[in-house]
């Protein structure tokens, strides 16, 4: 039997995050009532002209040097001409031989640990269209041009993608560079973030690509993987029957799980693209490039290695606490807070905090506890006012507005039992009201002393000093 | 109407009517009220006015004269003038000689309308043009032909031919117009009047509906070059809201207009004075190089050797432009749509196919065609490349003299029909004129006296930016010649 190689690129439409659209001054706000943010330019009136935003050339310019790309210092906008209701000008303005970024590239992390370089092939500034409104018309349809305009950032990957989980690591990472560098909420759901990909075969070995389908529009990274999981067995199952593939562009139906052509109809189109006259080419000086690479944050790969060394935190943690700029930022902070013990802060962000966070479904800028907060309690563990497994209680409290720790800590009376006299105290009694456990325990049931902790841990609601009722429950167990 | 106020208003020119004005010998309602008196009698016979806005007019004319109650006035205030029916217009029907915008109002001004409303100027209307601009006869208007006021069996050029025939048959002193290929300078020539159009990015573009976006520009059209530096002043300038515009002063044009002529060097190129040109014509535009040299400019012949392929550079490049602008009018948000579509495709085939004419849908297929998938390289990108070669003329040309002067037009104002059915040859009308779109430079055409009944322009191109030292060209010749006094004897 043959074996197959999958062949993977993907286009990705990040929408950039400017307050006005790429080519007037409306506001490119998702959910306004339909056709309120819609302009004389965007809705395509006779004599109107496109200015382009300085903005969304920044963000684009931010996004060639994160990934290491060629800016280019003279770009042209073309026009991509087909009729559509939805479109209003009858031409989208994209860019065409002359893209504002060039190739560049992005490291994937794979499941198995390793890493893989993906070429980027360019990235170009684009308008979106409008909606096209099918429903609730009754037979006829509506358009909705809030959407016209706004800044589309489409970034081209090499083909050098081979599975579908390659290709969802690479979106991943695509998706948290855009949302690390400000210029796309990353809201997959609104379509913020969307994406094309191109799928094909071939036999292993062989250096030429096989024929291609492009899959339109997937818009989360489920779906990616699914997509492109189907599209592979169909066409593997296609070639193995002896039939051909036909280039061509599908659509991804979530609800069966399949992808299906689109009529032909739809793409049989000759865009006609030419340079648009309404536009100056573009042209970057170094001061332009120079600003925006002073926008730069610090970018996820590098701050991963710098939680590594700094931090003394394992991959894993770092790669979960660099994932999000605002994770990343709000853990700096509880350790700044803190003055150190970055293992404890890592784990109470990653587990408590950020279990929270997703109980609630609450963003972490909507969060209850702030980081000066979370350290407070974490200083409360370390100077051992209260055990770990208390603070978690004190977690909660602080989480639904109780007050401060300390305040937790007095009002429930929580104090950590350190004082061997006292914790003495409690374990004579304990021994004194288990007799029979003694006996058994000191005929060699060693099991049993976890039995001994449970039992003083309970009389002493929780605050005796675990460590500390070890070490004395050994000793005086032993007779 | 004021006893005091003359009944000669109409014979004057901007800068006169700007005086009297300034002396109260007549208030601008009086002087509105006299061209709309003249437009309301000739109109029916030219057909220069598509629109007129007579209540309109009478408001800003008497805010006008508050304003110079107040002290507030320019040398435009209260000076009726008429708008090509491209430019938009907020709340008056902008239809641009189409059926497709026939009930279209703007929601917004033009900023040439703009700017000439701030500086108090009147609008008596909306001039009658080619279909979209389309046009070197006004033949192809969706309101009728307009009728050359010389000769009303003659075409008044095109396509500002609305714009032209109402300044010379003194509708209104003065007017705007649009130029992708000598739309202001040929009408311009055919009616006898003075017109000029800028260098590309000097007029903004914004709310003046686009035929090709790399070749329009919109400029001034009167009786005179001072009058013409008069209202360009008003419209020239930066515009943020055109990317086109150059953000570049605007100079004081009616100050430069007096510097003397002595030492000029003008071109004369041989490609200009060739076959094709009547010899009629050629001896009217001989004897202006006569009375330049007179005026102590030196000739010398030069060479614009790519001159032929001007016209058809132009049809591969207007038309590639216009397929895509024109792609808006789809019959989805505004202008004309088809009664009871079937489908999406019969909405816009028959919305289009109803909603323009044959000219412009001629240009629309020629377009589409020449950015074709196969026939880009071989149509567009030639064509641009040759573009270039037109500019390197040019700009070889104004190494060795400072302007270029010769024939706007091959021929005098043909007769209404005679070349409407023969693409090519009216095409051929405008291969003067062409040549300075595709390069961007300025240019204008002056009245130099007459074959028969009908006019012959004289056009003067200039280098970059060089608007004030045409007009002052012009403006010299002005001042030693009267054409552009004569006044057609049905319209005096």
């Amino acid at each position: 039997m043959m074996e197959w190689e999958t062949v993977i690129g993907l286009e990705i439409h990040a929408q950039l995050a400017t307050k006005s659209k790429i080519f007037s001054a409306a506001a490119t706000a998702y959910g306004a009532e339909p056709n309120t943010q819609a302009c004389a330019i965007d809705l395509g009136m006779p004599g109107v002209l496109p200015v382009l935003n300085r903005e969304a050339v920044r963000m684009a310019v931010m996004l060639g040097l994160a990934i290491g790309a060629n800016i280019a210092r003279r770009s042209v906008f073309a026009r991509k001409n087909y009729f559509y209701p939805d479109l209003p000008k009858g031409y989208q303005i994209s860019q065409y031989e002359l893209p504002v970024v060039g190739k560049g590239e992005l490291l994937i992390d794979l499941d198995d640990g390793s890493s893989k370089v993906i070429g980027i092939t360019r990235a170009h500034l684009e308008e979106d269209a409008g909606k096209s409104l099918h429903e609730d018309f009754q037979g006829l349809s509506g358009i909705d041009l809030n959407r016209a305009g706004t800044p589309l950032l489409e970034i081209v990957s090499e083909p050098d993608l081979r599975s579908a989980k390659e290709a969802v690591a690479y979106m991943k990472k695509l998706h948290q560079m855009v949302v690390y560098l400000g210029i796309c909420d990353g809201n997959m759901q609104e379509g913020s973030f969307r994406c094309d990909a191109n799928v094909s075969v071939r036999p292993k070995g062989q250096s030429s690509f096989g024929t291609r389908a492009e899959i339109k529009n997937l818009n989360s990274f489920r779906f990616v993987e699914r997509a492109i999981e189907f599209e592979i067995e169909r066409q593997i199952d296609r070639l193995e029957s002896g039939g051909k593939i036909v280039q061509e562009t599908r659509l991804y139906d979530p609800d069966k799980g399949e992808t299906r052509p689109m009529r032909s109809k739809e793409e049989a189109n000759d865009y006609r693209y030419f340079p648009d006259p309404d536009l100056l080419p573009l042209v970057l000086d170094e001061a332009f490039i120079d600003a925006a690479r002073a926008c730069l944050p610090e970018l996820p790969d590098i701050k991963k290695q710098r939680f590594v060394a700094h931090y003394g935190l394992s991959n894993y943690d770092a790669g979960v606490l660099t994932a999000a700029r605002e994770l990343s930022d709000y853990y700096e902070a509880v350790v700044a807070a803190m003055g150190g013990e970055p293992k404890l802060c890592a784990n109470w962000v990653m587990g408590d905090f950020s279990a929270f966070l997703n109980k609630d479904s609450k963003d972490l800028a909507d969060s209850p506890v702030s980081a000066v907060q979370l350290a407070g309690l974490l200083r409360r563990i370390q100077d051992r006012t209260i055990s770990g497994k208390i603070a978690k209680d004190v977690f909660e409290a602080l989480w639904t507005g109780e007050g401060d720790t300390d305040a937790i800590i007095e009002k429930r009376g929580l104090r950590q039992i350190t004082d061997m006299s006292a914790i003495e105290k409690v374990i004579d009694e304990v021994m004194a009201a288990n007799p029979d456990q003694l006996i058994q325990y000191r005929a060699g049931k060693d099991k049993l002393f976890a039995f001994f902790v449970g039992q003083v841990m309970k009389v002493s609601k929780g605050k005796a000093n675990p460590q500390q009722v070890n070490d004395l429950l050994a000793e005086k167990l032993k007779g | 109407m004021n006893a005091s106020a003359p009944a000669t208003m109409h014979e004057q020119t901007i800068a006169q009517l700007s005086a009297g004005l300034a002396a109260g010998q007549f208030s601008s309602e009086e002087l509105t009220r006299a061209f709309l008196a003249r437009i309301e009698r000739d109109n029916p016979q030219l057909n220069a006015f598509i629109t007129i806005t007579a209540e309109l007019a009478l408001a800003q004319a008497r805010a006008a004269d508050e304003h110079r109650r107040r002290n507030q006035a320019g040398p435009l205030t209260g000076i009726p003038i008429a708008h090509k029916d491209i430019f938009c217009t907020n709340g008056v029907r902008t239809s641009c000689g189409s059926r497709m915008l026939d009930r279209f109002i703007a929601p917004y001004d033009a900023t040439v309308v703009e700017r000439l409303h701030a500086a108090g100027a009147v609008l008596l209307g909306k001039t009658n043009m080619d279909e979209f601009a389309m046009g070197s006869s006004n033949e192809t208007s969706y309101y009728g032909p307009v009728r050359n006021p010389w000769d009303v069996n003659a075409v008044p050029g095109g396509s500002s031919g609305g714009s032209a025939a109402a300044i010379a048959a003194r509708l209104t002193p003065g007017a705007t117009g649009t130029d992708t290929g000598g739309s202001i300078r040929q009408p311009a020539a055919l009616c006898g009047i003075t017109g000029i159009k800028p260098t590309y990015g000097r007029v903004s573009r914004w709310g003046m509906i686009a035929y090709a976006s790399s070749l329009d520009q919109a400029g001034p059209m009167a009786r005179t070059a001072e009058d013409c530096a008069l209202l360009l002043a008003a419209m020239a300038g930066f515009d943020p809201r055109d990317s086109t515009s150059v953000d570049q002063p605007v100079p004081d044009y009616a100050a430069g207009l007096n510097q003397p002529l002595a030492g000029l060097k003008i071109g004369l190129p041989k490609e200009y004075f060739g076959e094709g040109l009547d010899s009629a014509v050629a001896e009217v535009v001989t004897e202006a190089i006569a009375e330049y040299r007179r005026l102590g400019a030196e000739m010398v012949e030069i060479s614009l050797p790519n001159s032929q392929l001007a016209i058809p550079v132009y049809y591969v490049v207007a038309p590639a432009e216009c397929s895509s602008n024109l792609a808006r009018f789809d019959g989805v948000r505004y202008g004309h749509r088809c009664e009871n579509p079937k489908d999406l495709l019969d909405l816009y085939t028959r919305s289009r196919a109803e909603g323009f004419g044959a000219e412009v849908q001629r240009r629309i297929l020629i377009g589409t065609f020449v950015l074709s998938t196969g026939y880009y390289d071989a149509y567009y990108l030639k064509a641009q490349q040759i573009r270039r070669l037109i500019s390197d003329d040019f700009r070889r040309a104004f190494e060795q003299v400072d302007v270029i002067a010769g024939p706007t037009s091959p021929t005098v104002a043909f007769n209404l029909g005679e070349k409407v059915d023969d693409p090519i040859t009216m095409y051929l009308s405008d291969i003067y004129t062409i040549a300075v779109n595709l390069a961007g430079l300025p240019g204008l055409s002056l009245l130099a006296g007459f074959v028969g009944q009908r006019p012959v322009g004289l056009q003067l191109i200039g280098n970059y930016f060089a608007e004030e030292r045409l007009l002052n060209v012009a403006h010299r010749y002005q001042q030693v010649t009267d054409w552009h006094d004569r006044v057609p004897s049905a319209f005096a």
